[in-house]
């Protein structure tokens, strides 16, 4: 490298003569003398407790708004997958597995305050992987957005193809789709579960295709999940858009629907599930949430506390580098502090 | 010889020492000697050098050579080792057929048979016939050809072990079970660091190319069928005869044979060789000269030189030379290869736990992977047959687990980092030589960067080991003092500046530069009479006759009437001697080979030169043999004072050699440059036995340096004492200020010198080197046990001082010591048996081999330049030899002081934190997907989009560091060069070491902790998605890492706010567009999370929190353990309030 840069950059001295004397010298200006004007700032006293203080004062508040807001949320989490299995099945598997035996199996929830509508509908899958790598490469975008591409299953094995014809859609992702149902008896008289809008816009209108229709799909010898309509193109089968936005982490709720039905207090609300998915065969937990939401989303104490507490440590370094600084002070830019000037040497 | 086409049955001439030929050309037509200067107009000729070289302009009378540098000068009679050719017409010169390393060097050696090469002049086919392979002419510095472009430079640059590393890794993910990324995002980083470089180097390469060609199709006059006919350069042929008229540059590397001058002189510059603008003088091959010049005599009139095509092409001198400097590395850049593989050993452990960890997992869920919904180890599709899908058995897949980790977390080792340090290099340089206070008004000369990796290393320098003369020097000499005969002429304060013009043949001759003289000398030499007055007269005639000076007349702007007389030669000091003599009125007039015509008090006198002894290094002295005018012969001597004393006639009057001896004593100490002149008449006896000695001597086969010598010596005896000169070399600018800056910036200056012990210290004195505080050590030990016993007695007093000295640990001391020393203690050094003192070692050795980034400035001395961690020429008079071997180069010593405290700090700063950042910025990214990993099932899946990962240390974060790295300064000019003290920083590494590296990365995790876990925590059991999570993250560590950045910043300017808040938003944009990419899994998630407030809360919670403990930190550093470059900055920011105030 550096022999190349010689050709580049030597300029050669030799006896200058008059025609190029004057073009040699560099031309001023701020930028190639390094000048321009600048703003220097510095970590002054005055600053760092100014800094903390601002961060204290802007995250106190913001940390028990949102604690308010999560504390409002009221939520209801069963888990049902143990409850739901027969006391005499002691092979959970096998119960699961096994279709002729009847999976229909009734919860009964407690409201625990006022709930207001829209009340969410969730389903939390504990210790599902929906971020393993073979999962989440097992599908196939163009194939669900393009009815064409209906034959492009190559990243979807193994379950790509059926008998040597391309399953729509394809993939461990959409064998895999949930295929629990929840109805709800709240006071007697049903409720709704609004299953509209449960997914995001852009996947119904730009990734999923209105004419691409469910094909070959959970046909194979292993049934992964709930059976798609052939009849109803991808774009609208809502719950499988849900389910194919792969969840972050491994315990994740996936949206079921959505009750627009105020709540009350102490009201009991039957759900009548059908258990059929199998999270036996791993370990995995299933649970139904209903909760209402805020702002800030669901119920999660979390963000609040995290912002309490770091603005209480910001309150709390702010006074403790005023007390520092009280104690030790400096004068700023005094050059007795320079290291030659302490230890005065005779050179 | 008669060179037409009598086909020679050619002889062979076997060389002693026949060098290859640095022949001269062009001169200045010396037949009537002094020759005129055709016009002030000049003629730019650029050579072939300079490609290699840069533009050195050469002057009109500069024959441009390809060939010839100063060491080969001395052997400029070799051609008279050519045997004579007797009445047989052809010649063949043997010369080495290939130029060993140590012939570039100038060293003479005796060729073996297989290195000689033949060459049958006027006869290129013969001379090319097999099985001589002798390249053609044309001269080609490109690297590359369009076919070999792509596989050439690749090669090239994969010789970076980094690149290779990351090209394995590029490859192994293009194996199906390993594939990390999609095969374009795994090469794209890589292709794009090498693309750039691909195409700057294919730049430089363009513009070596369309140099060749203009070089290439230059025309010279070549002796094709009986006449000479231009033919362009690439077509010439070793054995061609090429012409060569005055100013022109020669297309290779001849043996001169004939030239315009009846003696066979001409007259060379070499300024594209070596830089020296002086001429030198080479002798046409004395029993080829005859008939060329009666076959060619109507080119009498014109300066011409012929010679025989000898090295063509690639095997001249200047290409030869043109192989460059060896690269060197920074001392940082070692360090920073330290830190990669502490580096590389957490990447090897992320990687195994990874891989363990997912080994665990996969035995405890083996008899369920077959089934699993995220696993699905088996394959149902064909009913008949349940296979298994990908898998390959627990362990192999954990091997493949291990694989994958390495080619995810392979940021870890920086990419990025070695072009942005190449970047950050360029940007530096441009902003050093762009600095006016580095540019050299007088002598029009930038500052020049020519070794592009070593820029950070100014900031670290120890020690400075500078040249003196030509360095610390102006090396323009004045003859200032003059003691004849035992008489001190030195008071010439009162004399006049004086050129002495003379008149000849009705023109008026003035000397160009004028020297004071001393009156009373001036009238001794005029009208004085006796033994001092003989003596005045032939001290001057020595000065004037033994030299190798050749006049040069030119026209006189000032004054039409008169012409002007330049000196040129070799050596400064000569100049300086025939400048003076001029002066007291013995004014060199002509000069050619055989005779001088000089001037004296307007009297025209010819000496004939019968003989000349150069100077060599042995011997310190050089003589020549005059025939005068009266027909006696003498012999004049100058040399070195040691070593004439010892041979001076000891019958002389001892009380002049006493005084002048005295005389000499006394001008060292002023600083002088001291020779002494002596003389002897010889007898026509002596002189005939000298001559035959002579000429065996220099017709010799072997050893004909060592015999000349001996020759040399055998006459050199028994002289009359003349007298001595002193002649000052002055110091240039600024020097005395520029070393004690140095010195208080704790780097220790030794100066080198040639100079007599008192010179050397009173000029010590005079640039303050030497100040009266300082305690001396003076070791001149003549043996080891003295040597041994002068060190002893060194540590003594050191230590005496130091418990003396109460207040400070530190005292002044300086060392002097001499060469013979130096040499005793390196051999004890390496034998440690003679040195019981282990004490003495260190001492030593902490002075001379812990060079450990020193810096060399020098004009001349290649080697110790090339040897030295930083090598720095002075682009002065001495020529460019040093320069070409620098690397870096300036018009001044006293630059160096801005280089080294105000360049070298900012380079270093910047360069060591720029690296510190780098990695740091990786890790953290690292950092990030590795916490992931643990909650993926340890199977390597990120959130982050793949492209995100690939873009991220090439733009994503790129641009600011690279800018802050060339623009922020932490302190500012003013402040450096008041207090040279902070230089010590750079010495003491406090811009990079373990401790900050230490502490860059614990933050480093830190922040990735609170990048991942902050969210992670916040959206534990929630519906969040992995692309809009990836995208919170992506956004998150860009953000943190640009505002760690941005805390560090001191200078805010413009550049630097585009830069940082550039990046973030760039970042932005270019998740918007990844995610605007439908058939991406993430589709449109960046535009859903950002319409959530949790979105914008996290971050906010994200960046405060991985900011807080920097920021204390920084906050309790800065105010409560501040170091020097704390306090200067707080000292310019209350300076710059109270300027605004004002």
């Amino acid at each position: 490298m550096s022999n190349q840069a010689v050709g580049s950059s030597s300029g050669g001295s030799g006896d200058g003569d008059a025609p190029r004397r004057n073009s040699r010298k560099p031309k001023y200006s701020k930028f190639t003398q390094q000048e321009l004007p600048a703003c220097k700032p510095i970590l002054t006293p005055k600053w760092v407790i100014s800094v903390f203080l601002l961060v204290g004062i802007i995250f106190v508040p913001i940390g028990l708004v949102s604690l308010m807001a999560s504390r409002k949320v009221v939520e209801i989490v069963d888990r049902y997958d143990d409850a739901c299995v027969p006391d005499n099945m002691t092979d959970k598997l096998a119960y699961i597995q096994n279709s002729t035996i009847p999976k229909t199996c009734t919860r009964t929830l407690k409201v625990p305050k006022d709930m207001k509508s829209p009340i969410f509908v969730y389903y939390q899958l504990d210790n599902f992987y929906q971020n393993h790598r073979r999962y989440v490469k097992s599908r196939s975008d163009t194939q669900l957005r393009d009815a064409n591409k209906a034959n492009d299953t190559s990243t979807c094995d193994p379950e790509g193809m059926i008998n040597g014809t391309a399953i729509v859609p394809c993939g461990l992702i959409a064998w895999s789709i949930f295929n629990d149902t929840y109805a709800f008896v709240h006071n007697s008289k049903n409720l709704t579960v609004d299953k509209k809008d449960i997914s995001w816009k852009s996947d119904r209108e730009h990734k999923f295709g209105s004419d691409v229709f469910p094909k070959n799909f959970q046909k194979g010898a292993l049934i992964g999940g709930k059976a798609l309509d052939p009849t109803i193109p991808l774009s609208q089968q809502e719950d499988l858009i849900v389910w194919m936005r792969t969840a972050a982490l491994p315990t994740f709720r996936k949206l079921y629907g959505r009750i627009l039905v105020d709540l009350k207090q102490n009201d009991t609300v039957t759900v009548t599930l059908e258990n059929n998915y199998n999270t036996y065969s791993f370990g995995g937990k299933k649970k139904l949430v209903l909760s209402t939401s805020t702002w800030l989303g669901g119920k999660n104490d979390f963000l609040g506390l995290a912002y309490l507490t770091v603005g209480g440590l910001c309150f709390f370094l702010a006074f403790a580098f005023t007390l520092l600084y009280l104690i030790k002070p400096r004068k700023l830019g005094d050059s007795n502090y320079l290291s030659w000037n302490r230890s005065p040497a005779g050179r | 010889m008669r060179p037409e086409r009598q086909s020679p049955p050619p002889r062979e001439a076997t060389t002693g020492e026949l060098e290859a030929m640095d022949v001269p050309v062009k001169l200045p037509d010396p037949v009537p000697s002094p020759i005129s200067r055709q016009s002030p107009s000049v003629g730019l000729s650029m050579s072939r050098s300079l490609r290699s070289v840069g533009d050195a302009p050469s002057i009109t009378f500069a024959a441009d050579i390809r060939s010839g540098t100063r060491a080969e000068s001395n052997a400029s009679s070799s051609f008279e080792s050519f045997r004579r050719a007797g009445s047989r017409p052809g010649a063949v010169a043997r010369l080495p057929s290939r130029r060993s390393a140590s012939e570039r060097a100038g060293s003479q050696r005796d060729l073996r048979d297989e290195d000689a090469r033949f060459v049958y002049i006027n006869d290129a086919a013969r001379t090319n016939a097999p099985p001589a392979k002798f390249p053609d002419n044309a001269v080609r510095t490109t690297k590359y050809s369009i076919l070999t472009f792509i596989p050439r430079n690749l090669y090239e640059q994969f010789h970076r072990v980094a690149y290779v590393y990351f090209l394995i890794l590029a490859a192994l993910n293009q194996v199906p079970q390993l594939g990390v990324f999609s095969p374009v995002a795994s090469v794209l980083p890589l292709a794009f660091v090498l693309g750039v470089t691909a195409v700057k180097d294919a730049y430089e390469d363009w513009r070596r190319h369309r140099s060749d060609e203009n070089e290439n199709n230059r025309t010279a006059s070549v002796f094709v069928n009986g006449v000479f006919q231009p033919k362009r350069w690439k077509e010439i042929q070793v054995g061609e005869l090429v012409r060569v008229v005055a100013n022109e540059t020669l297309p290779c590397d001849m043996v001169l044979v004939a030239t315009s001058d009846p003696t066979g002189v001409a007259y060379v510059q070499t300024i594209n060789l070596d830089g020296e603008s002086n001429l030198k003088t080479r002798y046409a091959k004395k029993e080829t000269m005859s008939t060329p010049t009666e076959a060619l005599a109507g080119l009498k009139n014109t300066a011409w030189a012929i010679g025989v095509a000898v090295y063509t092409g690639r095997d001249t001198k200047v290409m030869l030379n043109s192989s460059g400097a060896p690269s060197k590395r920074s001392r940082l850049e070692t360090h920073m290869n330290r830190e990669t593989i502490v580096l590389a050993v957490v990447l090897v452990l992320l990687c195994s736990l990874v891989s363990l960890l997912a080994g665990i997992w996969l035995h405890n869920h083996d008899d369920e992977l077959g089934v699993i919904p995220f696993f699905r180890k088996k394959d149902f599709s064909d009913p008949n047959k349940v296979e298994n899908y990908n898998w390959y058995g627990t362990g192999a897949q954990v091997v493949f687990t291990f694989m994958m980790a390495v080619i995810q977390f392979q940021v870890m080792i920086p990419i990025a980092l070695f072009i942005s340090m190449e970047l950050v290099r360029v940007g530096q340089a441009y902003f050093m030589v762009q600095d006016k206070h580095l540019f050299d008004d007088k002598r029009q000369a930038k500052f020049q960067c020519r070794a592009l990796n070593i820029n950070e290393d100014l900031g670290q320098i120890k020690y400075v080991f500078s040249d003196k003369t030509g360095t610390l020097t102006e090396n323009r000499m004045e003859f200032r003092c003059a003691s004849v005969h035992g008489g001190d002429f030195s008071e010439t304060d009162g004399g006049e500046e004086d050129g002495h013009a003379v008149t000849a043949d009705g023109v008026v001759l003035r000397p160009k530069t004028a020297v004071k003289t001393d009156p009373k000398l001036m009238a001794l030499l005029k009208d004085g009479t006796g033994a001092k007055a003989d003596a005045a007269r032939e001290f001057f005639l020595t000065l004037v006759t033994c030299n190798t000076i050749v006049p040069i007349i030119a026209d006189d702007e000032a004054d039409p009437a008169a012409k002007l007389v330049e000196y040129q030669g070799e050596s400064p000091d000569e100049q300086a001697l025939v400048y003076a003599a001029a002066a007291y009125g013995y004014t060199l007039v002509e000069r050619t080979s055989g005779h001088t015509i000089v001037d004296v008090f307007g009297n025209r006198q010819r000496f004939d030169v019968l003989g000349l002894h150069d100077f060599d290094s042995d011997r310190k002295r050089m003589s020549v043999i005059i025939g005068c005018p009266d027909k006696t012969v003498k012999l004049f001597v100058k040399g070195a004072d040691n070593s004439m004393l010892g041979i001076i006639d000891k019958t002389m009057n001892t009380d002049v050699v006493h005084a002048t001896e005295k005389h000499l004593h006394s001008y060292s100490s002023l600083g002088l440059r001291t020779l002494v002149i002596g003389t002897r008449e010889l007898s026509q006896a002596e002189f005939e036995e000298w001559q035959m000695a002579y000429d065996k001597a220099s017709t010799a086969l072997l050893g004909r340096g060592g015999l000349l010598r001996g020759v040399a010596a055998d006459i050199e005896r028994n002289l009359r004492f003349l007298g001595a000169s002193g002649i000052e070399d002055k110091l240039q600018d600024g020097v005395p200020e520029a070393i004690e800056k140095l010195r208080q910036s704790g780097i220790k200056v030794w100066v080198l010198t040639g100079d007599k012990q008192e010179t050397a210290i009173s000029i010590g004195y005079s640039c303050k080197l030497l100040t009266r505080e300082m305690t001396q050590i003076v070791i001149n030990s003549n043996s080891m046990e003295s040597c041994r016993k002068g060190i002893d007695d060194a540590i003594a007093v050191v230590n005496k001082l130091r418990s003396l000295s109460t207040d400070s640990p530190r005292v002044p001391l300086a060392l002097i010591i001499d060469g013979n020393s130096l040499v005793y203690i390196f051999d004890t050094d390496q034998e440690d048996k003679f040195f019981p003192t282990s004490s003495a070692i260190s001492l030593f050795t902490k002075f001379f081999i812990n060079m450990k980034t020193s810096i060399f400035p020098g004009a001349n001395d290649v080697s110790m330049i090339q040897m030295a961690d930083v090598g720095i020429g002075i682009s002065g008079q001495e020529g460019r030899q040093a320069v070409m071997a620098s690397d870096f180069a300036m018009g001044q010593f006293r630059f160096l002081v801005p280089l080294l405290l105000v360049h070298g700090h900012w380079n270093y700063q910047r360069m060591g934190y720029m690296i510190l950042y780098n990695f740091y910025r990786n890790a953290t990214f690292v950092f990030v997907l590795f916490w992931y990993v643990l909650y993926t099932g340890f199977t390597l899946t990120t959130a982050i989009t793949e492209w995100s990962s690939v873009l991220y240390s090439v733009i994503y974060t790129a641009v600011p560091t690279i800018i802050v790295a060339i623009l922020d300064k932490d302190l500012g000019r003013r402040t450096l060069l008041k207090y040279p003290q902070l230089y010590g920083a750079g010495q003491r590494e406090e811009s990079y070491n373990l401790r900050l590296f230490i502490f860059i990365m614990t933050d480093s995790i830190w922040q990735s902790l609170t990048i991942f876990f902050i969210p992670y925590l916040a959206y534990r059991k929630s519906t969040i998605d992995g692309a809009s999570l990836g995208d919170l993250w992506t956004l998150s560590v860009v953000i943190l890492v640009n505002i760690h950045l941005a805390m560090d910043v001191i200078r805010w300017n413009w550049i630097t706010h585009t830069a940082i808040w550039g990046s973030i938003i760039a970042t932005l944009i270019c998740v918007m567009i990844i995610d605007s990419i439908p058939i991406l899994p993430g589709f449109w998630a960046i535009y859903k999370v950002m319409g959530t407030r949790l979105f914008w809360a996290l971050l906010l919670a994200v960046i405060v929190v991985g900011m807080i403990p920097h920021f204390a930190a920084k906050a309790i550093r800065e105010h409560f353990i501040p170091n020097d470059i704390q306090i200067a900055r707080e000292m310019e920011n209350s300076r710059d309030s109270g300027d605004a105030l004002i």
